[in-house]
Order: C-alpha cells, then structure tokens, then sequence
C-alpha cells in the first residue's frame, strides 16, 4: 500500500510533465492534423533554456522559466511558418515526414551547439522532504511541478474557452474553410496554436530540469513520443483528454518502476498505445467519426 | 529480335555486370588490395540496400507508412545469431531462420496494426518497434541490455553481395506480378482497391511480412558481419536512416532505393568521426525533399537508360498519391 501512494504521488509529478507535453500535440493535431514530431524537442530546448537562464545567467527559477517559455513560442511559430506552413495542402505524410526531419535537427543541431555530455541543473529551489504519514513522502519539486502545471492547465482552459484567440482556434479546427469564411485569420490562429504549445512544453522543459537535475539533447524523445502516446490515450484534439492521458500515462509508469520492472517502463507506454489504437483509436474522450469516401 | 529476346539479352547483360562487380571486389579482397574500410562499407551499401527496398514494398509500393522496420531487423539479427551460436548450423540456415521469425513477427504485427491508416499506422509501428526492443532489453538469455557477442564472423561479401542481389530480383518480380498490382492499387486509393474486390488486408498484411522477412535477412547479415549486436543498434534513429533512403529515392522506386541506399551510406561513412553533423545533414535532406521534391528523386519511376531517350521525356510524370489516410 505505501509503495503504492508513494509511486502514486511521484507519477502525479511525472504525469503533469507528460500532460503539459501532450497539451501541445493535441492542439496542434486539432488544429492542422499534423503529428508534430518535433514537439518533445521543443521540450529539450526549453530545458537548455532553462538551465542558460539559472545556471548561466544565474536568473531565479520564474524569471528562467518565464523566459524559457516565451522563446520557445517563437521557436514554435518559427518552425511551422518554415517546415510546416509550405506543406499545408500536401499529403498528410509528407508533413509527417517533414515533422522528423524537424525533430532530428533540433536534436542533433543542440547537439552540434552544446555537445552531447548531460548537464546538471543547478539547485535553484533547495530540495525539502515533507513526511507524510508513514515513510511517505512528498518534496517541494513534486509540488511545484504539480502547482505550475495547474495553474497551467487554468490559464490554457481560460484562453481556448474565453478569449477571441480560443475562439477562433476552436472555429479553425472544427473546419478551416467555413473559419475563413467568417472572418478569421487561419494562418494567426495555426501560429498562436503552435506558439502556446510549445509554451506549455518549454514549461516542461523546465521542471524536468528542476525535478530530475539532469539534461542531454536526446532528452526530448522519449517524453514526447510519451506524450504523444498520453494524447492518444485522451483522444487526440481533446484537451482535457491530453491533461488526462498525461497523468494516467506517468502513474502507470511510476507503478510499472515501483514495483520493480523499470525495464518494462518504456514498452509499457507503447503497448498501451497499441491497445488504444486497436481498441478505441477515437481514445477515451473521443467520439467515432465515420470515415467519409 | 522480338520482345521477349530483347527482354532476355537485357537481364542476361545485367547478370554479366553484377557477376563482373562481384568477382572484381572478391578479387580485390582475396589479395589484400580493397583497404578494409571500404569493404565494411560495400558491405553496409549490401545491407542498406536489403533495408530500403524492403521497406520500400511497404511505404511506397504499399503507402502503408511504417516507421518501425528496425524492429524487425533487430528480430531477424537476433534470430540468426542465436543459432549460429547455439546450434552449429550453418549460416544460411541461420539466415533462413532470422529472416523467417521476423516475417512471423510482420504477420503478428500487421494483422492488427493495418487497420488504422496513415500517421496512426506510422506512430503504431514506431510503437511496435520499440517494443521489441523493450522485450530484447528484457530477456536475459539474449543479453539484455548489453548485447550479444561472438558471433561468428561469417557473412562475408559473397553472401551480402548475392543475398542483396536475390532480395531486388523478388521484390521487383512481386511488385510487378499480379499480386503486387494488387499492392500497389492500395496506395493509389484503398477504398476503390476494395471495391474493385481486392483483399486489402490480405495484400497489406503480404507487403508488410514480405518487408519484416527481408528486414529479418539484413539484420541476419549485419549480426554475422559485425559479431556483436546490441539492442540499442537497432532503435528508431535505425528506422529513420531507412526511412531516409526509401523517401530520398523515391516511395515506389527499387532503383531509387538502391541509388539512395548507396549515396547515403557513402555520406555517412564519410561524416562517421562526425555523428551529430551527419544526422543533421539527414534531417536538411528530409525537410528540402519533402518541401522541393516531395516524391523523391525517382518519383515511382525505375532507372533505365531509356530514361535518357527522347521518348520517354514526352510522357508527363503523373503525381500519385502517396497521400494515406487523407
């Protein structure tokens, strides 16, 4: 039982991290139906980022994320008006091809600019243990990470649902032309989607670097082939299906380490995926669409 | 001379300059004039070439996106490793039994994979290759994480050489026999293949195991030449260096596979004290042919000499779709 809560309490931590990842791929998979592959390494650079600001600069841990969240918006715009924006009517494969190119230059350009050696974060929030009942514990990382990502989460909601930028964004990926029709700028909306998720995972980026202390160019792979996974499991398009998936996803995995299989770890996330799409690939917030001829 | 005599002078000229590459390379190996690292990568160029035109049955000829074929590379090395080092058998048996358990393993895979479509389809095969990684990871009786070593050094260029030769005249000879026609009429529009009464499961699950065996059979030879295998060789950054090949050739072209297999492999073995440089390289190559030339160099098309003639230029290059799932 106490291994239990305690693998429960540090897959809320590492779920909010794969639920502020997958909240990009699934904006943008609604918006533009495009697997962004390059999104985790959005992730990874908003973790170097990070560390530059705090270990470099020696800026506090808001400001440093503040700004590693802001330029990563700009990398995200950057990369669909360059990659994707020419590919916008060409098949759907093509982008996806386009997107894995991104993500190998992003990984292997940082790569060439910071050399592969893992850098370790520097402690900006002095790490405190809190007992819980038992040998249960809890630190201030696992509650920062869980506080930010709420917050997070609040003010996505906040945008998609109350302001005009939402609107026209939930308008574009219900259908883009009758959008047009109506007035709104395809092309703003698309780039405010990528900038705002690739905000959301730039903050990832960060309290990965926080949580774990550790950093490497590669580090964007798995995590964001795991998000992408949490997206599935939610439904992909669906944001409170992404927030969902993401915390599901790092539970099942603090369990599948907890109790000894950490090898399993990764396979589990794909097999999971594997059962979903075969299941229900609509995932568990989505509806069927019947397939039009 | 009719048709069919021409037909045969051709591939009876074609045999005659892949005899005279081979005999001239086992020449030059046998008295120590080919520096090593020239043979490792004629080599490799052998085993790069089983991997893209394999895949390329899928991608191109299929439009099934799969992104996972290092999966069943790794099932086929290990495979043919274990009986080479368990049982004495020899190596074309080991090869047999590598590229065979992959080809189960494509069936295993394909049956319930190949009913989702385009990005969904990419994203499940990504997934199943690194499960069998995972599993590779997990059993220890095949090394686990560290690998597996000593096996026999025994693939040698005769058997890469003729093995890669045999796998280009199967694909080809399937791709234009019926049931390639079949395969091929699932990448221009599914839904009209099936209403034209063809088994699309049938001919996909066909093309995908047909791929894994052959994918199997590289990983076969990569085992026996290198002696070591780790499962790490064989992740999705293997996929992709596939992947590379069979888009930079052209989705549907076995020559342009092979011209790609071969210009790639030179590149790479040029960039290899530069690894990070070289997958950047990569990753330019993929974004400019997928914004400029998006059916890769070859299109659909085949390299012939006729290409050169004035004739064939006057026939319009029509875009296919390669558009899956749209």
């Amino acid at each position: 039982m106490e291994v239990f809560l305690q693998q429960l309490i540090n897959g809320i931590s590492l779920g909010s991290i794969y639920a502020l990842i997958a909240l990009g791929y699934t904006m943008v998979y609604g918006i533009v139906q495009l697997i962004n592959f390059a999104h985790g390494d959005v992730y990874m650079v908003g973790a170097y980022l990070g560390f530059f600001a705090t270990a470099i600069l020696g800026w506090s841990f808001l400001p440093a994320l503040v700004m590693a969240m802001i330029v990563c918006a700009i990398l995200g715009v950057v990369i669909e008006k360059l990659a994707y924006k020419p590919l916008r009517n060409a098949p759907r494969i093509t982008a996806l091809i386009t997107a894995i190119g991104v993500s190998l230059f992003l990984e292997y350009g940082t790569m060439l600019l910071v050399t592969p050696q893992v850098r370790t974060f520097p402690q900006v929030l002095p790490e405190v243990q809190w007992k819980l009942f038992g040998n249960l514990t809890v630190s201030n990382r696992q509650v920062i990470i869980l506080v930010i990502t709420i917050v997070l989460m609040v003010l996505l909601q906040y945008i998609v649902h109350k302001t005009k930028i939402g609107k026209a964004m939930r308008a574009v990926s219900y259908d883009k032309q009758a959008a047009q029709l109506m007035g709104i700028n395809v092309n703003q909306t698309i780039s405010a989607t990528f900038a705002i998720g690739s905000a959301l995972a730039a903050a990832a980026g960060v309290l990965v670097g926080i949580y774990y202390n550790a950093i490497n160019p590669l580090m964007g792979i798995m995590p964001g082939l795991k998000a992408f996974v949490a997206a599935v499991l939610g439904g992909i398009g669906i944001i409170p299906g992404a927030m969902t998936g993401g915390f599901l996803l790092g539970i099942v995995e603090a369990m599948v380490s907890g109790y000894g299989k950490s090898l399993y770890r990764d396979p589990v996330a794909f097999v999971i995926l594997i059962i979903i799409l075969i299941v229900k690939p609509a995932g568990l917030f989505g509806k069927n669409v019947r397939e039009k001829v | 001379m009719s048709m069919f005599q021409r037909q045969i002078g051709k591939q009876f000229a074609i045999l005659l300059v892949l005899v005279l590459i081979w005999l001239a390379v086992e020449f030059m190996i046998r008295f120590g004039i080919l520096n090593p690292f020239y043979e490792l990568n004629l080599i490799l160029i052998g085993i790069n070439i089983i991997l893209a035109v394999s895949l390329n049955l899928i991608n191109g000829f299929n439009g099934q996106f799969s992104i996972g074929h290092a999966g069943f590379m790794a099932v086929g090395a290990y495979g043919a490793a274990m009986i080479t080092l368990k049982t004495q058998l020899p190596l074309p048996l080991a090869l047999l039994f590598g590229a065979l358990l992959a080809g189960v393993f494509g069936v295993l895979v394909g049956i319930p994979t190949l009913r989702l479509r385009g990005d969904y389809l990419a994203i499940a095969t990504l997934g199943f290759g690194e499960i069998i990684r995972g599993i590779i990871v997990n059993i220890d009786y095949i090394g686990g994480a560290y690998g597996l070593s000593g096996i026999p050094k025994i693939a040698t260029w005769s058997w890469v050489f003729w093995l890669t030769v045999l796998t280009v005249i199967i694909i080809t000879n399937f791709v234009n026999s019926t049931h390639g026609r079949a395969t091929i009429s699932i990448r221009e529009n599914e839904i009209a293949a099936e209403a034209m009464g063809i088994n699309t499961t049938k001919y996909k699950v066909m093309a995908f195991t047909i791929g894994s065996f052959f994918a199997g059979l590289a990983g076969g030879l990569h085992a026996h030449y290198f002696y070591t295998i780790q499962p790490n060789t064989f992740n999705f950054l293997k996929s992709f260096d596939i992947l590379v090949m069979v888009v930079l050739g052209g989705q549907g072209s076995i020559t342009g596979s092979i011209i790609a297999a071969i210009f790639l492999t030179i590149i790479s073995a040029s960039l290899q004290s530069l690894a990070a440089l070289r997958l950047v390289i990569y990753a330019l190559l993929l974004i400019i042919i997928m914004l400029f030339r998006p059916q890769g160099l070859m299109g659909t098309k085949e390299f012939s000499f006729k290409m050169f003639s004035k004739k064939s230029k006057d026939r319009e290059e029509k875009p296919h779709g390669t558009a899956v799932g749209q």
